[in-house]
Formats: structure tokens, C-alpha cells, sequence
């Protein structure tokens, strides 16, 4: 079997914009999330979120701007910046060899609440005529191929928070089929009121006020996560073709799993360790090989209980370093799963695991490594991500580095 | 009544649906197709939604889109502009 590598990387998030301030920001354990600022939230239950700091305007032509929802905006900005980073001839290779697989969570929430303010207000002709894509979900994957002329295989994956993980493991399917390049991951923004009411029916969101006490996974003060904003768009390649190429090769996208949870009431098992455990035997790793975990970290007890439970049969009581950078951040929806990939091989590249933020310790019966405030070295080529979306998706990813 | 004019169309396309980096609306753009100015079917569609909402004339789909150029869309509004309005 062929192998798929990342060979380039685009990040927009809550804590920095771009790979290295992101990266950097994430090592020194700094907290993203603060009040919404974009509009006044104080009439709504949801006040704090992980808002990215970042003028898309110049850095995209005038023409897709009125066409695209934020989301879409960062998506574009952060795929120029992972092409860039990739260095890929792709005017050189026919436009059919090049594919773009995103996922998507809601699509364009925020362009869509405007217009639908329009039509309910002032009535049908007002409504952009761009509505009729720039709100739905594989809006991203279809701005990027239109964007950087990749006319391969494209597709979204709408699985929530799961997402991340299961658009790159189609990318990679369509690298080991034998297209030469895949851009994957995904970006996703709702930080406006429509988006709030969406996340709070979930009823998965924490409601406080303070940033620092709002977010805490695997504690025994959880009460829920907070929504955030952003995600990365990765450059797939064959493992081989990268590297005649010359290109810098960040890591192997080396094992995948994915399942569904069975129907609540059923009395059965959630799934998550077992997409786990699929992924694990993909990669051909044994558990004592992964040097860390990115945990899903709902932040909600019973789920956290699910996700320590499937962590410690894994791999036994604290036998694994298990991390959520995410607590800085919030979850990113459809975009979070991507961003961790991108950590978890940044964290192998550089030895060290980064931190979880806010949290004093585990809830007692979560007998899980915690990594907390801190980043703490670790030596290893392979590291495990999990996620998790709304409805019952799991999927679980192992990364390894170049080596 | 205003008298629609190329200035105020260029002004709407920009507002509406941006401008394309090769392109200078500004220039001598009149005679010259919607496409070779980087706007699709979809753009001019929202340039004449936004037309129509702010000049208040109605602009049929059918006419609409036989207008390939700044120049014949201008004249058409003028047209539909000249027209008593429907009772």
C-alpha cells in the first residue's frame, strides 16, 4: 500500500493565524477564548467563544467576498497558505489529478442568517442571489477547486465535530487511487446568532461567563464545551512522489477508523475505542508505539466518561500522555479534528506534548494521563486523535512522523 | 427620476459582486462581455437584483439576460425606466 503524507498546512485559529503563531501560541498554553466581540452577545445563554483575530479583506480578490461566508473566506486563505507551504507544481499536473475533500458542519451559518434576515424583513428579491451556494456544506470544498483550478475528485463530510478526520481519510483514499495531490481538512465559523441557537440546542455548550473556568474537559466542574472558529486545510501526497519532489514532509497519515454509536437506550457500548482500535490496526501500530493522545474533550461527564473509559482500556490506567489543546480554543466543529492533526504532528516533530489549559486534574475514576498547563517532552513517531460528532460519529486517526 | 447610468452600474457591480484584479472598471468597460469582466451568470443576476431594488424598475429574467454587456444592460434599464409605471 501506498503511503499518504502531509506535505503542507494551513491554520486559522482562535490563538493565531498561520502554522507558527498558532503552534507557538498553543505551546505556551494560552487561553483563546473571551467574550464575542463579532456582535453583542449578552441578550443570548452563550456569551464566550474561540473567535479568530483576522481581516480577510486584500488577501482574497474583491470578486469572492460578497459571494462567500466567513468560513469560506478562511478556508480560501488557509489553502493559499498550505499550497504555498506544500510547493506543489500544481499548474504542472493535469487539473484531474487534483482533488479538494473538506468537511463542514453547517455550512455558511453566518451569510445565511443575513440573507434569511432579508427575507423575512423585506421579502424574496432582496436575497442574494449567492445564497444559492454560500450557505451550503460543500461550499468550501467547491471555492477551493474553482479557486486553485482542482478539477480531481471533490466531496464534504458532514459528520460534526467527527468531520476532520473522515474528509482526510477520504483524501487519502484518493491518494493511495492514484491522484497526485488532495487538498483536505476543514474550516468552520458560526459564530453569529443563528449559529448560538444551533449550538445550544445541542445542549453540549457551557454557559458561563468566565473564560478561564468555561471549558473543561475531563474535569469534575465540566459543564460543557465552548464553540470556537477555524480548523486547517492540509496538502496530501504519495509518500514517494513527495519526496522525489524534494518536498518537506510533515508526517504519514499512517491509520483510520471510524464507527457510530448504537442508538441511545440500547443498552450497547459507544464505539469510540473501537474506531480506535480500527485505526490503530490500519497504521500497524501497537498501543505501547503511540507517544500521545488528542482526546476528543467534549467537556460534558458522561461523554468524557465514554472517551477516558476507551482511553485506559487502550492503554491501561495514565498509560498514555492525553491532551486537549483545544481547551484554548473551543471546539471548531467540523474544523476542530483538523487543527489536532496538525498539533499532533507538530507535537511529534518537536518532542513535546502540548498542553491542556484550565483544567486542576481529571475527575476522580478517569484514570487518564492528563497533560495539564504545561507542555511536557515526549519522545515517539506516532500519535493517536480522537473525535467525536454530534449523532453518534466516531473516527480516530494515528499520524506519524516523517522520520 | 434618475436616468440609470454606466457610473452607477460600475458602482453596483463593485458593491454587489466585486471586481476582477485584471480588469479595470473604470476603464472602457461598456462594450465589453460580463464574462470577459469575471462576472458570471450569477453576478449579473445580483447586480440586477440590486438594480431593481434601488432604481425601483422591474427587470424581466428574459430581457435580462440577452443584456452581454454594460452598455445593453444601461439601455435596457433606461428602457424599462422610460416606461409609465404598471398600474
Amino acid at each position: 500500500m501506498t503511503r499518504t503524507v502531509v506535505t503542507g498546512i494551513g491554520v486559522a485559529a482562535p490563538n493565531g493565524v498561520g502554522l507558527d503563531t498558532h503552534w507557538s501560541s498553543t505551546l505556551r498554553g494560552e487561553n483563546a477564548i473571551r467574550r464575542i466581540t463579532r456582535f453583542d452577545p449578552s441578550p443570548y445563554p452563550i456569551r464566550l467563544a474561540g473567535e479568530i483575530d483576522f481581516e480577510v479583506g486584500g488577501r482574497l480578490p474583491s470578486r469572492l467576498i460578497p459571494q462567500t461566508d466567513r468560513m469560506t473566506q478562511l478556508a480560501l486563505v488557509a489553502s493559499d497558505w498550505a499550497l504555498a507551504d506544500a510547493g506543489a507544481d500544481l499548474a504542472g499536473m493535469p487539473s484531474l489529478d487534483a482533488g479538494v475533500i473538506t468537511s463542514s458542519s453547517a455550512g455558511g451559518f453566518e451569510f445565511g442568517q443575513h440573507e434569511l434576515e432579508k427575507l423575512y424583513s423585506k421579502g424574496p428579491n432582496h436575497v442574494s442571489a449567492y445564497m444559492s451556494f454560500a450557505w451550503f456544506y460543500a461550499v468550501n470544498t467547491g471555492q477551493l477547486s474553482i479557486r486553485h483550478g482542482m478539477r480531481g475528485p471533490t466531496g464534504v463530510f458532514v459528520t460534526e465535530q467527527a468531520g476532520g478526520l473522515d474528509a482526510v481519510a477520504q483524501a487519502r483514499r484518493k491518494i493511495r487511487g492514484g491522484h497526485r495531490l488532495m487538498l483536505t481538512g476543514g474550516i468552520d465559523a458560526s459564530l453569529c446568532p443563528y449559529g448560538l441557537a444551533a449550538y445550544l440546542a445541542s445542549g453540549r455548550v457551557s454557559l458561563g461567563d468566565d473564560p478561564d473556568a468555561a471549558y473543561l474537559p475531563f474535569a469534575q466542574e465540566a459543564t460543557g464545551s465552548v464553540p470556537g472558529e477555524g480548523g486547517a486545510i492540509l496538502v496530501l501526497e504519495d509518500a514517494d512522489a513527495a519526496r522525489r519532489r524534494g518536498a518537506e514532509i510533515y508526517g504519514e497519515i499512517a491509520g483510520y477508523g471510524a464507527t457510530f454509536d448504537p442508538a441511545p437506550g440500547s443498552g450497547r457500548e459507544p464505539t469510540l475505542r473501537r474506531a480506535a482500535e480500527i485505526a490503530l490496526a490500519d497504521a500497524g501500530v501497537r498501543t505501547e508505539d503511540i507517544a500521545m493522545v488528542f482526546a476528543d474533550a467534549a467537556a460534558v461527564p458522561e461523554l468524557d466518561r465514554v472517551e477516558s473509559d476507551a482511553i485506559v482500556k487502550l492503554f491501561g490506567p495514565h498509560g498514555v500522555p492525553v491532551t486537549a489543546p483545544k481547551s484554548m480554543i473551543g471546539r471548531l466543529s467540523s474544523g476542530a479534528a483538523a487543527l489536532d492533526l496538525v498539533d499532533a504532528l507538530m507535537a511529534l516533530r518537536d518532542g513535546v506534548v502540548p498542553p491542556t489549559v484550565n483544567v486542576r486534574c481529571p475527575a476522580p475514576g478517569y484514570d487518564i494521563d492528563l497533560v495539564i498547563g504545561e507542555p511536557r517532552p515526549a519522545r515517539g513517531t506516532a500519535a493517536l486523535v480522537l473525535a467525536r460528532g454530534y449523532g453518534g460519529f466516531n473516527a480516530a486517526m494515528v499520524v506519524r512522523s516523517a522520520g | 427620476m434618475t436616468t440609470f447610468t454606466l457610473e452607477n452600474l460600475v458602482r453596483i457591480m463593485r458593491e454587489c459582486a466585486g471586481e476582477d484584479d485584471a480588469v479595470d472598471l473604470d476603464g472602457d468597460v461598456a462594450g465589453m462581455e460580463f464574462e470577459d469582466l469575471g462576472y458570471d451568470s450569477l453576478a449579473v443576476m445580483e447586480t440586477v437584483s440590486r438594480i431593481s431594488q434601488e432604481y425601483r424598475v422591474s427587470l424581466p429574467e428574459e430581457s435580462v439576460s440577452e443584456a452581454r454587456t454594460p452598455a445593453e444592460l444601461v439601455a435596457l434599464v433606461v428602457e424599462r425606466q422610460q416606461q409609465p409605471a404598471q398600474a
